[in-house]
This record gives structure tokens, C-alpha cells and sequence, in this order.
């Protein structure tokens, strides 16, 4: 399936403390390498928790573990860091800000 | 034997806690008290011995590494230095005086969290308090796309929502909560009202709050996601409250619309004192992000997004922003102080910095560390190095460092940087 997603990312609990075991610590790597995912979309797209998505944007492409969040329908999430940084475009609309939410994306069982 | 410090300021975001009971022995945080998981990390994880500065990974003396810093910024047509938010405002004014004397671009990490909250504050004001104020006065608490259960632990029971003030003697049961948000979160637990705005559509709930406030009559059933009566009941309490603030975050300044999102928010909490008393306050991430506009804002006249490659600042928010000068290949030299870019910025930005001479002044290993050219290991302000920072509620704090300081602080090494480069 593909369709048309909305990503937001953000800060977790867990990203924070992968933070301060470093930023090249599996804890910071798990932390943010995952998307979470409405389940009645995660259903559609035959996909449970644990299993990887294709996630794409305008600006670039990335493989993740889904896990089902507290989203509405359409709706991805991703743990601020340099894996969801690879889905955010330069563009900031002459503000300086890039679309740290709002993405549009694409998502695909791998 | 240990020791036990009192009152110690935790930097790592911008509530600032200045209630911590911190027990050194040895030179290490052995024992925390009062501090939340993101503050408690930062202390527990800090190792204050000394560390080497690197030349393109190899471990050199201070002198050679701020010699070779020196010489990669003289050398550039166009630096920029970029950070600031996790380093004393001592430091900040450092960094300033740098990009003057190099006709640099300076920027800090404001302009990826709250620089579209600076833009609306320069279109329509701020109608501001500070956490003090909060504490004792209000009744109507709202957070409008922010968690601070997750990024700011403690604001809850320190300032918002529980602490029993003047005015707020029963503490959560003076207060009422309200949560704007386009998902559920933790924070959206602790609500009394949790309003599920669709994303993208924060604007038009709050154009239609200001409208409502006013008495005008709205035809459309649904706002927003968000069902008019719903709205109005908002409105109702809003014009009601005692004493009303609104603590918005990151769900307003990066979707879109950005800062034309929050000059609406602050332009409906100015029209609200009409009727209450209303403030907002932007709920600053970095331990002295505040510190960084407010220094700016002093040496310039800018809270960000600063050039001085005419010799006097110019101000340019899309022009001179680190995300625009990085994904444009704008600048040929970066100085990056105490922040990751590469771990935090769109990758079409941070890629620039594989092409360009980087050079890092971090406590810590950094992604964008990783890959620099010079890396300079400083102190940590607040853990070991002494410094001002300012709160959210831009108050500022006199930091009370824990440990003995061994490294070098960011003042101190921007001071021997600033004598080290010839000026433009």
C-alpha cells in the first residue's frame, strides 16, 4: 500500500535518554530508528509491530521497525534524530524552520 | 567522602530546575535527587576528565588545535557558527564577538525550535509572565502543541499544573488544564480538556478562537477537526479565567504556516486581556536556548539568523538561518558549539557539512563531532563550568557547577579563538 501519510516527528522519553548514553549508542539508535503507525492502518497494511516499512518524502527514503502509536488514522510519527531528519526537506519557507511536521509521505511493507 | 550540593541548576531544558540535591564523590555525580530522566542523564552520564581536542581525529594540544581552528576560519569567504543553546550566555556573548570580528553568519538552534515564535513576537508583541506568576496565579493552564511530559518533566509539578501557589492554595484542583494537540500524549493525560486539532489546522481553530472571544457568531459546525461548541467552551473559559497562560511548543512554529501560527496565538492572547489576565510562554528545549535570543538579541539588535559579512548585522530569518545557508552550500567553514547539527537537522542541510572544514566545541561526543575536522572538548555549563542561563520565562539563572572543572570552558576557548584569527 501507499497512501498519503502526514509524518510528524518529535521528542521521546527514550530518545532523551539514548541521547545521554550517546549519540552512537544502540540505545540512542533504537530510539530513533521507528515509526509508529494508527493499528487500523497498520492492519490495512498487513503489517504488525516489529515488522519494517519503506517510508518515503520528497526528500529521501528510510527502512523502519513499525510500532502501533496512539495516532489518528494517516498520521506517522517518528522520534527526532538522524534517521527522520533523512525524510525532512531543506525547503523552511523563507523562515528558517524546515517541515518538521507535515511531511507528506508514502508508506510500503517491505 | 562525598559531598552534598543543594539548589544546583539542572541545564538540560529550559524550566531551568534550580531544586536539585546533587552528591559528588571522587569527581563524579554519585547520587541525584529531585531531577527528572532527561536532567538526571545529563548529570549521571557527564565524564569531566580531561579530553585531547583532535585534528581530523587525532589527538593534538589545545594550542595546535585552536591554531588550526583559527586558520579555518581566517581562511573562509563565509563561516558560519551556528549552536549556542547548551552553553552559558558568557560564552554566547563569545561567540557573538567571533562572528563580528570574521563577518560570520550567527545562528543558533532557535532557529529549528522557536524562530518563528521570534518572528511573531516582533509582528505582534508578547503578552508574557513569568513561571513564578504561573505558579501562583493561574487558573486556565493551556499547552498548545507541546508535551511536556516527555521534553520538560517537570514543569508540571513545579509550575503548572500541581504546585499549590498564592492564588492556587488546592494546586491541580484550582487549575483548569486544557491540551491542544493533533495526537494523544502523555501530556494530554493530565488534561481536564484535550482538544484533537487535525494537523496542519491550528490556524484556523485559533483564527476562529479570536473570533468567538469576541462574540461573533461562526456558521461552520467543525473547525479544525474540532467541533464549534467545543470551541466555544474554550472561549467561554478563556474570557472567565482568573488569570489564563498558554505554554505552546513545537506543534505551532514546524508545521505550517509556522510563525503566522503563533502571531494568531499571540494575538488572541493579547485580545484576551480585554477580559483576564493572559500570558504565553514558549516552551523553550535547550538549557539556554532563551539565553541565546536574549544575547543576540543585546550584541545585534537580532534574536537569530545574524550576518555580519558587511561589517554590521543584518537580520534575514530564510536568508541567513542555518538550515537555508547549509541546504544552499552558502557557507565554506562551520564553528559549531554545543549542538548536533547532524543528528538534528534535515539531512539536505547537514550533508553540507561533509563538504565544508567543521570545527566543534562540545562536552560531549556528537554526531557532527564524528565528522569534524577540529573537535575542542570543553567543560560542561553547569556541571563543571560556571555561566548564566535564562529560563523559558527568559529569567536568568546563575548556574551552581558540581564538579571540579579539569577542561577548559567555551568562553575561555572562543576567548584564545577570537585572539587567534585576524580580524576581516
Amino acid at each position: 500500500m501507499s497512501g498519503n501519510f502526514t509524518l510528524i516527528t518529535g521528542r521521546t522519553r527514550a530518545q532523551g535518554d539514548g541521547l545521554h548514553q550517546g549519540r552512537d549508542s544502540e540505545a540512542y539508535r533504537l530510539a530513533t530508528r521507528l515509526v509508529e503507525m494508527n493499528d487500523e492502518d497498520m492492519n490495512t497494511l498487513g503489517v504488525g509491530e516489529g515488522d519494517l516499512v519503506s517510508i518515503s518524502t520528497l526528500a529521501g527514503q528510510v527502512t523502519v521497525p513499525v510500532k502501533k502509536g496512539d495516532l489518528p488514522r494517516g498520521m506517522l510519527f517518528m522520534p527526532m534524530g538522524p534517521t527522520a531528519n533523512l525524510l525532512v526537506g531543506g525547503e523552511t519557507e523563507s523562515t528558517g524552520m524546515p517541515s518538521y511536521k507535515g511531511e507528506l509521505a508514502e508508506v510500503e511493507a517491505v | 567522602m562525598s559531598t552534598l550540593i543543594e539548589n544546583v541548576v539542572c541545564t538540560f531544558c529550559g524550566s531551568l530546575c534550580d531544586d536539585l540535591i546533587v552528591e559528588v564523590d571522587d569527581g563524579r555525580v554519585i547520587k541525584l535527587r529531585k531531577a527528572c530522566s532527561n536532567g538526571g542523564g545529563l548529570f549521571q552520564h557527564y565524564d569531566p576528565a580531561p579530553k585531547s581536542p583532535t585534528i581530523a581525529g587525532q589527538e593534538v594540544t589545545w594550542e595546535d588545535a585552536i591554531r588550526e581552528a583559527a586558520r579555518i576560519l581566517d581562511r573562509s569567504d563565509s563561516p558560519l557558527i551556528y549552536g549556542l543553546s547548551s552553553t552559558a550566555s558568557e560564552a554566547q556573548r563569545k561567540a557573538i564577538a567571533l562572528a563580528d570580528k570574521l563577518g560570520a553568519i550567527v545562528d543558533s538552534t532557535s532557529s529549528v525550535c522557536h524562530g518563528p515564535t521570534g518572528l511573531a513576537m516582533q509582528t505582534v508583541g508578547e503578552p508574557t509572565c513569568t513561571l513564578g506568576e504561573v505558579r501562583n496565579r493561574a487558573d486556565l493552564v493551556i499547552f498548545w502543541g507541546c508535551n511536556p511530559a516527555e521534553s520538560h518533566t517537570r514543569h508540571f509539578s513545579r509550575y503548572s499544573v500541581m504546585p499549590k501557589g498564592m492564588l492556587t492554595p488546592n494546586g491541580r484542583r484550582d487549575r483548569t488544564v486544557v491540551v491542544v494537540d493533533v495526537r494523544p500524549t502523555a501530556s494530554t493525560r493530565v488534561a481536564d480538556l484535550f482538544l484533537q486539532v487535525a494537523p496542519g489546522k491550528d490556524y484556523e481553530v485559533l483564527t476562529t478562537l479570536r473570533a468567538l472571544v469576541k462574540g461573533k457568531t461562526i456558521t461552520s459546525e467543525m473547525v479544525g477537526g474540532l467541533p464549534l461548541a467545543q470551541l466555544q467552551l474554550l472561549a467561554d473559559q478563556m474570557r472567565e479565567c482568573r488569570f489564563g497562560v498558554v505554554h505552546m511548543g513545537m506543534g505551532l512554529t514546524q508545521t505550517g504556516g509556522r510563525d503566522v501560527n503563533v502571531s494568531e496565538l499571540f494575538a488572541l492572547v493579547a485580545e484576551l486581556n480585554e477580559y483576564s489576565r493572559f500570558s504565553v510562554i514558549p516552551m523553550r528545549g535547550h538549557g539556554n536556548v532563551a539565553g541565546a535570543d536574549q544575547v543576540m538579541t543585546w550584541q545585534t539588535g537580532y534574536p537569530f539568523a545574524v550576518s555580519f559579512n558587511r561589517g554590521y548585522p543584518r537580520y534575514g530569518p530564510g536568508e541567513f538561518t542555518t538550515v537555508d545557508v547549509l541546504a544552499r552550500g552558502e557557507v565554506d567553514a562551520a564553528l559549531i558549539i554545543a549542538s548536533d547539527p547532524v543528528a538534528h537537522l534535515p539531512q539536505a542541510a547537514a550533508r553540507h557539512l561533509d563538504r565544508i572544514p567543521t570545527i566543534v566545541l562540545d562536552p560531549m561526543p556528537t554526531l557532527t563531532g564524528a565528522r569534524a575536522q577540529v573537535v575542542l572538548p570543553t567543560a560542561c555549563y553547569g556541571l563543571d563550568a560556571l555561566g548564566t542561563a535564562y529560563r523559558m520565562d527568559s529569567i536568568p539563572l546563575q548556574l551552581r557547577p558540581v564538579l571540579p572543572r579539569q577542561r577548559p570552558t567555551d568562553e575561555e576557548v572562543l576567548d584564545r579563538i577570537i585572539e587567534a584569527v585576524p580580524a576581516c
